[in-house]
C-alpha cells in the first residue's frame, strides 16, 4: 500500500460569477516530492492554490491534508495544517530584520507578552541554516537581495513547520545563478520529507527539478505524470491541445506601407533589448508572450515611457529618431491604450468630453483656448462611434461602467489620429459582449489604415486577431509567425524559449 | 448643469441665507464703511486662495504661504526703505515669492518629498528665520510714497480690488479654457493618465507652486501698502484661511475637482462669519469653532458623495 499522500485534492470545483475556473481538478501531492504544477495563464493554478491556501472556498470536492479530511479551509486552518506559500514577490517586512519577519510568521501568543530577542535571533539562524543559507538574522529585509528575501520566505515557512510548500513562480524575478542556488534549497527541502508544489513557465526548470507534473487547462486536470519519459515537447501539446471556442471577426484588408520600424531597440530601464519590428497599415501585429517576458515593457519603451536607450525608431517618414516622452510619442501619432486603464487610463473626476481631449487638446481648441463646442461635439463623435452608454458627455468618466470606461479611454486615442495604436490587452476583464465590439472596431480602425500593436495573454485572441505574430521571451522577441504558420502550439514553444520545430505543429 | 455647480450653489446658498438673517437680525453688516473693510481685508488672502487652488486641484497642498507672505511683505518694505521705488518693490516681492514656490516645487516634484513635509519645513524656518533676522522688529519709517503706493487711499483701494478681481476672473477662465488649466486637473486626478496622454505631471507641480508663490508675494504687497508699517508677523494663520476657503468651495483635498467659482465663496462664506458674529453680539471667540464646523461639514459632504457617486459595479479605490 502506497504511504499516504501529504495533500489530496479531489474533484475540485469552483466558479466565479458563472464563469468556471475549476471543475474537477484532482492533485495529489506526496511527502519528499517536487510536483510541477503548469499552465497555461488562466488555466486555473491560481485558483487551486488559493483553494488549498484556505483563500478562496472550492465550491466542491474535498481537500485532505495527510489522510484527515479539511472541512472548512481558511488561511489560518491550512498555516496550522502545514501549508505554505511562497509568491513571485515576497510578502515581507521590509524595514523589518530578517529575525522579526520570521518571529511574526511563526511566535504566537499574547499581545503583551515579552519579546526574548536572543532567542529570536537565534530561531532565525537555525532556521536559515536549513534552508541552505548563512545570512545575520539582524539584518533588514529591505536591504536583501530577491533570492535571499525568497531565502527569508522559505525559511518563514520551515519555521511554521510546513511540511506543503508551493512555491509559485519563485524564480520570475532572479538570474541563472540565483535560480541554482534556490534549487539548492529545494533539493534540501525535498530531502527533508517537504512536499512542494512548484508553479513555473519555465519548462527547462521543471525539468531540472520536479519528480512529478501536473497539467491544468481550461480548468480541468489534464494528466499527472512522472517528469521521467516525458519530453517539453509532450508537455506543450498537454498544455495547449485546444480548439478556438470564440469566432473572430477578422477581414482581410490590403496592407499598406511600413508605418513605424524600430531597429535593434533597446531600454535597460524596461529590461527589453534588441528588439527588431515593423508595422504596416491595416495590419494588426499581435505582440503574444507571457507574463513577464517584456510586452508591456516593450510598449512603453515605443511610447516613449521608459525611453529607449539603444537602437533607432522610424515613424512614418520620420528618418531614425528617438521618443522621449509620450508627448513627442503623439505628436508622432502613436497612441497608447494601457493595460490598466482604471489606473492609467482615464481621469475618473473629469467629464467624458474632458477625457477625450486630454491628449489632443489642440484639436479642440481654437488659438490656444479650448472651445466647449467642439470638445464637446469632439466627445458625442465618439461617443456614438464607440457606443458609450452614457446620458451626456459631461458626465464625469467615473460614472460610467468599466466597459464604458474603457472605451472613453480608447476614445482618446483616437481622437489624437494615430497612425499606429499599441493596445495593452485590450479585451482583459472585458464581458463577451463588449469583447466583440472591440475586436469589430479593432477590424474597423485597421480597414481605415492604421496599425495596430495588440498586446495579448489570450492566444485564442492572438490567433484570430493579428495579421501576423511577435512573440516576446525574456525581454526580447523570440520570433514572428505569419498568420497562416501560426499555431497555439507555435506560440507557446516561442514564449518558452524555444524554437518551433515542424514537427511540433501539429497538435 | 446644476448638477456639475452642485457645491457653488450650496454655497451660495449659505452665504444668502447668513446675509438675509443679518438683514433682519443686524442691518449695520450692510454699510458700506464695513463692506469695504471686508473686502479690503479678504483681499490678500483672495489672492493667496487662488494659487492654493491650483495647487489643490493638482493633489498637492502649500502650508508655507503664511511664511512666505510675511517675508515677502518685510522685504518689500526694506527694499523701498533702500530707496527702490515702490513698484519695483513690489516686483521684488513677487519674484521673492516665486522663488521660494519654485523652491518648494521642484522638491516636490523632482526630488518627490511629499508637499506637506517640504512646506511645512519651509512654513517653520521661513518663519522663524524671518523672526531671527528681525528680532522681530517691525519695518518702520517707510518712505511716504510707500503707503497706498502713493496715490490716494480710496485710488489704491479700488486699483487693489481692481487687480483682485481681474487675478480672480482670469484664473476662472483660464483654468477652464486653456490646456493649461486641462493639465491642473488632470495631474490632480490621475497623473499616471496625464502622463501618458502627454502632459508632464511634475512640471505642472512645479508650476503650480510658483504660481502660489508669486500671488503669495503680491498679495504681501497689497496688504503692506495698508499701513505705514510691515509687522513681522504678518500672515499668521494665513494658510489655514486660505486652505478652508478652497475646501468649503467644493475642490477635493485630494486634487483633480474644484472651480475658483467655489474657492470665491468659501471665500465670502468664511469671510463673512467673524464679523456676522460681532454684529449679532455672539463673542468673537466662536468664529474659529464655527468656521472649524463649516469646513468639517464640507469635507464630510465631499466623502459621503464621493461614496455614492461611483459606478456601483466597481469598488471605491481605498481610503478616497
Amino acid at each position: 500500500m502506497p504511504p499516504t499522500p501529504l495533500l489530496q485534492a479531489t474533484s475540485i470545483t469552483k466558479s466565479y460569477a458563472g464563469l468556471k475556473a475549476l471543475s474537477n481538478v484532482s492533485l495529489e501531492l506526496r511527502a519528499g516530492e517536487v510536483h510541477a504544477l503548469i499552465g497555461e495563464n488562466g488555466a486555473g493554478k491560481s485558483t487551486l492554490i488559493k483553494i488549498i491556501t484556505g483563500a478562496v472556498t472550492a465550491d466542491s470536492g474535498t481537500l485532505a491534508v495527510g489522510g484527515q479530511a479539511v472541512a472548512h479551509n481558511s488561511p489560518d486552518i491550512s498555516r496550522a495544517l502545514g501549508i505554505a506559500a511562497i509568491y513571485q514577490q515576497p510578502s515581507l517586512f521590509p524595514h523589518l530584520t530578517i529575525a522579526e519577519n520570521i518571529a511574526l510568521a511563526v511566535e504566537s501568543g499574547s499581545a503583551w507578552r515579552r519579546l526574548d530577542w536572543t532567542a529570536r535571533a537565534r530561531l532565525a539562524a537555525g532556521l536559515l541554516a536549513r534552508a541552505g543559507a548563512s545570512l545575520d538574522p539582524g539584518k533588514l529585509v529591505g536591504s536583501l537581495s530577491m533570492p535571499e528575501q525568497q531565502i527569508v520566505e522559505i525559511a518563514k515557512a520551515l519555521g511554521a513547520e510546513a511540511k506543503i510548500l508551493i512555491m509559485d513562480e519563485p524564480t520570475a524575478s532572479l538570474s541563472d545563478r540565483e535560480v541554482e542556488s534556490l534549487f539548492g534549497v529545494v533539493a534540501l527541502l525535498r530531502s527533508q520529507g517537504v512536499g512542494i508544489i512548484y508553479i513555473s513557465h519555465r519548462l527547462e526548470e521543471i525539468s531540472a527539478i520536479a519528480d512529478r507534473v501536473t497539467v491544468l487547462r481550461d480548468g480541468h486536470t489534464i494528466a499527472t505524470r512522472d517528469m521521467q519519459g516525458v519530453d517539453r515537447a509532450e508537455l506543450i501539446r498537454l498544455m495547449v491541445g485546444r480548439e478556438l471556442s470564440a469566432v473572430f471577426p477578422k477581414r482581410q484588408v490590403p496592407i499598406g506601407e511600413t508605418v513605424l520600424r524600430a531597429v535593434g531597440l533597446g531600454s535597460r530601464a524596461a529590461g527589453v533589448h534588441d528588439i527588431t519590428l515593423e508595422v504596416r497599415r491595416g495590419e494588426i501585429l499581435g505582440l503574444a508572450g507571457l507574463v513577464g517576458s517584456g510586452r508591456t515593457q516593450l510598449a512603453e519603451t515605443i511610447f516613449g515611457l521608459t525611453p529607449a536607450d539603444s537602437g533607432t525608431m522610424e515613424v512614418g517618414e520620420s528618418g531614425a529618431l528617438r521618443i522621449e516622452s509620450p508627448a513627442a510619442a503623439i505628436r508622432h501619432g502613436i497612441g497608447y491604450v494601457p493595460e490598466d486603464r482604471r489606473q492609467h487610463g482615464i481621469v475618473l473626476e473629469m467629464p467624458i468630453a474632458a477625457n477625450v481631449s486630454l491628449a489632443n487638446l489642440a484639436s479642440v481648441s481654437r488659438a490656444g483656448l479650448i472651445s466647449e463646442t467642439r470638445e464637446c461635439a469632439l466627445a458625442e463623435r465618439y461617443i456614438g462611434q464607440l457606443r458609450v452608454k452614457t446620458q451626456s458627455a459631461h458626465a464625469e468618466a467615473g460614472s460610467l461602467s468599466g466597459g464604458n470606461q474603457q472605451k472613453v479611454a480608447l476614445a482618446r486615442w483616437l481622437a489624437i489620429k494615430p497612425t499606429v495604436l499599441i493596445l495593452d490587452e485590450p479585451t482583459q476583464g472585458v464581458d463577451v459582449g463588449s469583447k466583440a465590439e472591440i475586436h469589430k472596431l479593432m477590424c474597423d480602425l485597421a480597414e481605415a489604415g492604421l496599425a495596430i500593436i495588440m498586446i495579448s495573454s489570450e492566444l485564442p485572441e492572438i490567433l484570430g486577431m493579428s495579421d501576423r505574430i511577435a512573440v516576446m521571451h525574456a525581454g526580447t522577441i523570440a520570433g514572428f509567425l505569419s498568420r497562416a504558420e501560426a499555431t497555439q502550439h507555435k506560440i507557446l514553444s516561442l514564449a518558452l524559449g524555444h524554437e518551433a520545430s515542424p514537427d511540433m505543429g501539429q497538435v | 448643469m446644476l448638477e456639475r455647480y452642485r457645491r457653488e450653489i450650496s454655497v451660495a446658498g449659505a452665504i444668502l441665507a447668513l446675509a438675509v438673517v443679518l438683514a433682519f437680525v443686524a442691518p449695520g453688516f450692510f454699510t458700506l464703511q464695513n463692506q469695504t473693510d471686508l473686502l479690503l481685508t479678504n483681499m490678500p488672502v483672495l489672492i493667496v486662495a487662488l494659487g492654493m487652488t491650483l495647487v489643490i486641484l493638482a493633489g498637492q497642498i502649500d502650508i508655507s504661504v503664511g511664511s512666505v507672505f510675511a517675508i515677502c511683505g518685510v522685504a518689500a518694505g526694506v527694499l523701498a526703505k533702500m530707496g527702490l521705488p515702490t513698484p519695483i518693490a513690489g516686483l521684488a516681492a513677487c519674484a521673492i515669492g516665486a522663488a521660494f514656490g519654485a523652491l518648494n516645487g521642484a522638491l516636490v516634484a523632482y526630488v518627490r518629498i511629499p508637499s506637506i513635509v517640504v512646506t511645512l519645513a519651509m512654513m517653520v524656518a521661513l518663519r522663524d528665520g524671518l523672526r531671527w533676522t528681525t528680532q522681530g522688529a517691525w519695518i518702520q519709517n517707510l518712505p511716504p510714497d510707500f503707503q497706498w503706493f502713493g496715490l490716494s487711499q480710496s485710488a489704491s483701494q479700488s486699483a487693489t480690488f481692481f487687480c483682485a478681481v481681474l487675478l480672480l476672473f482670469g484664473f476662472a477662465w483660464g483654468l477652464r479654457n486653456l490646456a493649461a488649466g486641462r493639465a491642473v486637473y488632470a495631474t490632480g486626478s490621475n497623473a499616471d493618465a496625464a502622463r501618458l496622454s502627454g502632459i508632464h505631471p511634475n512640471l505642472v507641480t512645479c508650476a503650480v507652486f510658483i504660481v502660489t508663490g508669486t500671488l503669495t508675494g503680491f498679495a504681501a504687497m497689497l496688504n503692506s501698502v495698508r499701513f505705514n508699517q510691515i509687522p513681522s508677523n504678518a500672515g499668521l494663520g494665513l494658510e489655514l484661511k486660505v486652505i478652508a476657503a478652497v475646501v468649503v468651495g467644493g475642490t477635493a483635498i485630494t486634487g483633480g475637482k474644484g472651480t475658483i467659482l467655489g474657492t470665491l465663496l468659501g471665500m465670502i462664506l468664511l469671510g463673512m462669519i467673524g464679523p456676522a458674529l460681532t454684529f449679532l453680539g455672539v463673542s468673537a471667540y466662536w468664529e474659529r469653532a464655527i468656521q472649524g464646523v463649516i469646513i468639517l461639514a464640507a469635507v464630510a459632504v465631499d466623502a459621503l458623495r464621493a461614496r455614492s457617486g461611483r459606478y456601483a459595479g466597481s469598488p471605491a479605490p481605498a481610503g478616497a
